[in-house]
């Protein structure tokens, strides 16, 4: 009697504690140590219902050049805990209190039984707070967590019912097809990277190997966004305003908050789309301290184009991945430039960005080529009586 | 490849009942990610298994950890990571344990290693899309008897680095070999305090290389058979200017091999049949070699300029372009210079030397800072018996080049040896 008194207990215990996972009070968990097996501990995204929907007070946010994953688009989320901010900076990742966890999932909008390769925001979500499993596919979902003894990352990959996403520490490797716009197929491999792997791009200083946050960043940040409350506002300002960021510039100084260009935006300079491309794309290694640091190429926005950004710079450690060219960037010449060479690869050893991409970005290489095309200025071969001493 | 199985609840008992207070919410688990057994890369079947437990033994390896990799044969589709300080990675022995990245989706290097105090020995790295094993910015590393080498021999495809430390300081690499590298074999960029010893380097575009890096002994190697044997290069736009290398006791012999390095690299403007080449480097020692039978010369001392990149605004302000210090003697040299590589420097030697001559044992292109060409401690030095020293005459285009052995007969002080602490070297 006892002992079935006990089992029914244990069922409305166990039929509580399940439900609560899918439950919408749950808050979200902050779990300070350790590697959870399965995404749906952390209470950040909620599965059900066909949807996928961030929890309350998980804010979502978008940035204005997105890095390039494969064509996949990305939910991404911030969630810290009350009574802590993010203290803003104007050049680097902010710096987040501990218990800050960032989310970002990798999903593929879908119709008629295909993947999509497609630009389209109809697919993206919906009323600022789920996304609609019926029309997009759910892949992966990466997690930064800030802990005491700095960040942490944990790649969760989805499973094919779109149920539940389980850690994979060492990575795997999808099968993918995509259609395109025009209906042609591309098949290729979405190579999801290992616990290390997610360092090689995140650790923003070589020297210290610490992991950070990369899109967390003024100028990545500094646009608008619609809420799930229906408010359009700048992100920053909304940080500021619920309590996630403290020092923000404000009033007239706001003016002087850094702010990268949409890559897509036609109506911005060609120069500034350039830049922004390759900030979010390259930057975190190409960077006097970061991983790349010995190349010699440093890909930030903020200086003029020069010897250290590319143009007329001799290739370093390139190996294959020169294709016989001598230059990183030759002004006017895409087709002699090492950068559109190694962007329109997918070999390893010669592509760049070297993790991250197994497909090559068609719209992003076109952007660099035009640039280039535009730019002035000529690579000369010179002397010793043209060297300044 | 990367089909995923489901895994039975195992609650079995309330199954039925939950089933229907669950609506919307799932009840399965879903198995971890991670691959299909013997998955593919290319065409070859993959060790999955054995690839996902080495590399977890990385991802959770603390100071002290050791990650043994068995003896066998083995084919890895993803290149290994390793962060952590304080690891060692050993396999059976470079005979006994080959690891091969064939075919590699995601790398590119076999093996990439962020960390301190780092040992890797006994095994052998195959065929890496990019370098074979390459350790960025750490202290205290060490990689022996590792080999590391491109079955399908030289070809412009094969990755750029054999063994790649950059930015390291206290790094000992011994009793290793690099095999078919289409940039060098041995590769040491941009560190200090460098030994590279007892190692083999065949059919590389360079076989072994010192560049941007701050004292290094090179002694004790074999370099034949590759595009150039030895060299020690300064090239501009990097973290640091190099200098102070020691080259002895080295066998740089045959290094005739046609160059399969991609242009626009340093390693392409090396002519085939360079036994040892100093480019830009200061405060150099070649001496107590065996450099015999490098077809265009056994001895090339030259600077950036000669390589055909340098373009105005093209090198920071600071740049040293030129080689200052360099101390030619007592090598045992022969053969070599007989047939030089590329139309040019063909003819240069025919109508110098007669068709059946040969250059000198040391060439040299003749760019000097002319304002410091006096400065007795920055000169280049040859004392070694017979052999003579050709001046390229490079600033005037080669109009004039001539023997001239004379102006090099002089001596310079000697470098001290390297010193790697906390070893029993």
């Amino acid at each position: 009697m006892l002992f079935n008194a006990v089992k029914t207990l244990g069922a409305l215990a166990l039929t509580a504690g399940l439900l609560s996972a899918c439950n919408s009070t749950e808050p979200v968990n902050f779990i300070a140590e350790g590697a959870p097996a399965k995404l749906s501990a952390w209470h950040l995204l909620k599965t059900g219902g066909m949807k996928l929907e961030v929890n309350a007070g998980v804010q979502p946010y978008d940035l204005n050049t997105p890095l390039f994953t494969d064509n996949a688009h990305k939910l991404r989320t911030i969630w810290m805990p009350g009574g802590v901010s993010a203290t803003y900076a104007e050049k680097e990742t902010f710096d987040f209190p501990l218990g800050t966890v960032i989310t970002k999932t990798f999903y593929y909008p879908k119709a008629d039984g295909s993947l999509l390769q497609t630009a389209s925001a109809a697919y993206d979500l919906q009323q600022g707070r789920a996304l609609d499993l019926s029309r997009v596919r759910l892949v992966e979902t990466r997690l930064l967590v800030r802990r005491k003894d700095g960040w942490v990352a944990l790649p969760y990959v989805w499973n094919a019912e779109q149920t539940e996403a389980v850690l994979s520490r060492t990575g795997d490797d999808i099968a993918m097809t995509l259609k395109d716009d025009e209906g042609r197929s591309h098949a290729f491999t979405y190579v999801v990277p290992n616990q290390n792997q997610c360092a090689s791009c995140h650790v923003a200083k070589i020297k210290g190997k610490d992991i950070q946050p990369i899109g967390l960043k003024a100028r990545h940040l500094n646009r608008s966004f619609t809420y799930a409350d229906g408010t359009t506002e700048n992100q920053l300002e909304h940080l500021v305003r619920t309590g996630y960021l403290s020092g923000l510039p404000s009033g007239e100084q706001m003016s002087g908050v850094p702010r990268n260009a949409d890559w897509r935006d036609t109506k911005q300079p060609l120069e500034a789309r350039a830049r922004a491309y390759l900030d979010i794309n390259c930057a975190h290694c190409h960077n006097p301290v970061g991983a790349a640091n010995n190349t010699g190429l440093n890909l930030e926005p903020f200086l003029p184009m020069g010897r250290q950004q590319g143009v007329c710079k001799p290739p370093v450690a390139a190996g294959k991945g020169t294709g016989d060219r001598g230059f990183g960037i030759v002004p006017g010449q895409p087709d002699k430039s090492i950068m559109s060479f190694r962007l329109a690869s997918t070999e390893g050893g010669i592509m760049m960005p070297e993790l991250g991409r197994s497909t090559v970005h068609d719209e992003g290489l076109k952007l660099i080529r035009e640039w280039i095309k535009a730019m002035p200025g000529a690579c000369e071969a010179a002397g010793p009586e043209s060297s300044k001493s | 490849m990367g089909t995923k199985t489901l895994a039975a609840m195992s609650r079995l008992v309330l199954a039925a009942a939950l089933a229907a207070a669950l609506a919307g919410c799932s009840k399965q688990d879903a198995a971890p990610a991670g691959g299909s057994p013997g998955g593919l890369a290319g065409d070859l079947k993959v060790d999955t298994e054995l690839q996902k437990k080495i590399q977890e033994q990385l991802l959770d390896a603390k100071p002290g950890t050791v990650v043994e990799i068995p003896a066998g044969s083995y084919h890895f589709d993803r290149g290994l990571s390793l962060r952590a300080n304080g690891v060692t990675i050993r396999g059976a022995g470079k005979d006994k344990t080959i690891l091969s990245f064939k075919d590699q989706t995601s790398g590119p290097e076999g093996l990439i290693v962020y960390a301190s105090d780092f040992t890797l020995e006994g095994l052998t790295i195959e065929d890496s899309k990019g370098d074979g094993v390459k350790i960025n910015d750490g202290e205290n590393i060490t990689v022996r008897g590792v080999r590391v080498r491109w079955t399908g021999g030289p070809k412009t495809s094969n990755g750029p680095y054999g063994i790649y430390p950059v930015k390291t300081k206290n790094v000992l690499i011994e009793d290793s070999e690099a095999w078919g590298a289409a940039d060098a074999g041995i590769y040491v960029g941009q560190s200090r305090d460098v030994i590279v010893r007892r190692c083999h380097a065949e059919q590389n575009v360079a076989g072994i290389e010192i560049e941007n890096t701050i004292n290094a002994d090179v002694y004790d190697n074999v370099a034949t058979g590759n595009t150039g044997g030895i060299l020690v290069f300064n090239m501009p736009n990097l973290t640091q200017h190099g200098y102070g290398t020691r080259v002895y006791k080295n066998k740089a012999v045959k290094n005739n091999l046609g160059n399969f390095g991609a242009k626009g690299t340093a390693v392409a403007s090396v002519p085939a049949g360079s036994g040892v080449v100093i480019n830009s480097n200061s405060k150099v020692e070649i001496f107590d070699n065996d450099i015999a039978d490098n077809q265009t010369a056994n001895v090339i001392v030259s600077s950036y300029y000669s390589t055909g990149y340098f373009t105005a605004g093209g090198t920071e302000p600071d740049y040293d372009p030129y080689p200052r210090a360099i101390y030619v003697l007592d090598n045992r040299f022969s053969g070599g210079g007989d047939s030089p590589d590329g139309l040019d420097l063909k003819t240069l030697k025919t109508v110098m030397f007669g068709i059946n001559g040969r250059f000198p044992d040391v060439v040299w292109d003749g760019y000097r800072d002319e304002k410091r060409a006096n400065v007795a401690e920055e000169r280049i030095c040859v004392k070694n018996g017979k052999a003579e020293v050709l001046n390229a005459d490079g600033p005037n285009k080669y109009k004039d080049p001539k023997v001239d052995t004379k102006s090099h007969d002089c001596e310079l002080p000697r470098l001290p040896a390297v010193e790697l602490k906390g070893r029993t070297a």
